[in-house]
């Protein structure tokens, strides 16, 4: 089971309180888990990644593991530690600064 | 028993004001979608209780909100706005040439007849319609195909679609403004469309009488008259007659002819607001007095409407879509500035009081006038 965490206006999109957890087929990588959560929260469409692109929405970052994956293919395989459940996706928002 | 129901859309959330015919006492509902951008609400003419919603984030993007209960509960629907056909390019700040990029919706405007049909203006600019309630989205894309799209450029605010206008009386006819591209004109539904912008003089481009390229902020009808077109341009109010193919000016004695809004009385055709603005450099009223002007003659002659709102410190802004009129016997006006304040006046501008004062920046205002 995959665990992903949202930030608090996605989690309040999607009518949930903490994180989600998929099932998602190996290989567990970037595109398959985001694909998956948009298959089960619809209204998640759209607020992470481009419609019609796919690309990473610019204000938003994927870490997991102590590591920023933001910029990885979406096609590589995530974290062992991931795709096992031990540790979770973090959907992040950028800080606004100021 | 009447009542009104006033949709207000915030930089942080979109809130819904009621009160019976009197307009005296307020409930005040939200902040529903807390935290969002929401450009824009506007209810069906056909079901009032069919309330469209945009919500948008530079984080997240753009939502679309439905509601069929007045307000009380919401579902989002589609959001997908999907460009049609090839995505073309316009002009960049540069000078080059940029494809078109969606970033969110400015305007919706439920059909006249149909509450499943929606139009929404987007930015870049761009005219969508939904035929299902919002659930999916296609692009009238004969505007943004006019021979004249690779020259419009946005402004600093962006390209987007503000003003949607749908005449009641010549079907298929509608009207659309981009800012900074100016006025079109569809007779056809949407499938062909062409610049009617004759008549406008703008100093800030090469050639100030240009087809297009023109930032107009806000135009306006009123139902009974829609060969009748109001016009408040980035400079210059300005009218038209005959459904936008002239304009004249009609500035007339205001103190400055910059602004954002513009409406017209409900049940006086030739009676219209606006909301002076110092210039396009200091986005506040002049000398720091917060007034609407009337005018009783259709523009040319104005009259300051100054009673209850703030005539001294008062540096506030009212944005395009910020002014909306009802359509009780005595007609009321209201407005919503970027300091949060939302003001109504019941008696058709003669005198003012704020609804709410301390909301975030108010975006863009409707009322309903239900039954």
């Amino acid at each position: 089971m995959i665990r992903v965490t949202l930030p608090f206006h996605l989690r309040r999109l999607a009518k949930v309180d903490d994180e989600v957890r998929l099932e998602v087929p190996a290989p567990v990588t970037l595109g398959s888990v985001l694909e998956a959560l948009e298959r089960s929260y619809p209204v998640l469409r759209g607020t992470i990644r481009d419609y019609g692109t796919l690309r990473r929405r610019p204000f938003l970052r994927f870490f997991a593991c102590e590591q920023d994956l933001s910029h990885d293919s979406p096609d590589a395989p995530l974290p062992e530690a991931v795709a096992s459940g031990a540790e979770p996706l973090m959907v992040v928002g950028a800080v606004a600064g100021g | 028993m009447t009542a009104v129901r006033v949709l207000v859309g915030t930089r942080k959330g979109a809130f819904v004001l009621s009160s019976d015919g009197k307009r005296e006492s307020w409930k005040v509902s939200g902040p529903h979608f807390a935290g969002w951008e929401i450009y824009h609400l506007k209810g069906s003419p056909a079901n009032p209780n069919r309330i469209y919603a945009s919500q948008t984030s530079g984080w997240f993007g753009q939502l679309l909100q439905r509601s069929d209960d007045g307000g009380t509960t919401w579902e989002a629907v589609g959001n997908e706005f999907a460009y049609d056909g090839p995505t073309g390019t316009h002009q960049w700040y540069d000078g080059t040439q940029h494809p078109w990029e969606f970033k969110r919706v400015w305007h919706l405007e439920p059909s006249l007849s149909d509450p499943d049909m929606v139009y929404a203006g987007v930015e870049d600019a761009a005219m969508f319609r939904s035929v299902d309630g919002g659930r999916s989205w296609q692009e009238l894309g004969a505007l943004r195909y006019h021979p004249t799209g690779p020259s419009w450029a946005p402004g600093a605010g962006g390209m987007g679609l503000h003003t949607i206008l749908l005449d009641p009386q010549h079907p298929g006819r509608m009207f659309a403004a981009i800012s900074a591209a100016g006025v079109f004109r569809s007779d056809d539904a949407g499938k062909s469309w062409r610049p009617v912008n004759r008549g406008l003089r703008s100093q800030h481009i090469p050639d100030p009488t240009a087809e297009v390229g023109h930032c107009v902020h806000r135009i306006a009808m009123h139902p009974s008259r829609p060969d009748v077109l109001f016009m408040q341009k980035h400079w210059d109010v300005m009218r038209s007659d005959d459904g936008g193919e002239s304009w004249r000016e009609v500035s007339g004695n205001l103190p400055t002819d910059f602004g954002f809004p513009i409406d017209v009385h409900a049940h006086e055709p030739e009676t219209i607001y606006v909301v002076p603005i110092k210039s396009d450099s200091e986005h506040y009223p002049p000398e720091g007095r917060l007034r609407v002007y009337r005018s009783r003659s259709g523009g040319d002659d104005w009259e300051p409407l100054t009673k209850g709102l703030p005539q001294s410190d008062c540096y506030v802004n009212v944005l395009r879509d910020a002014m909306a009129i009802d359509s009780l016997d005595r007609c009321g006006v209201y407005f919503g500035t970027t300091g949060g304040q939302v003001y109504i006046s019941a008696d058709a501008g003669d005198s003012w009081r704020p609804i709410v004062r301390d909301l975030p920046a108010v975006l863009s205002v409707e009322v309903q006038t239900l039954a």
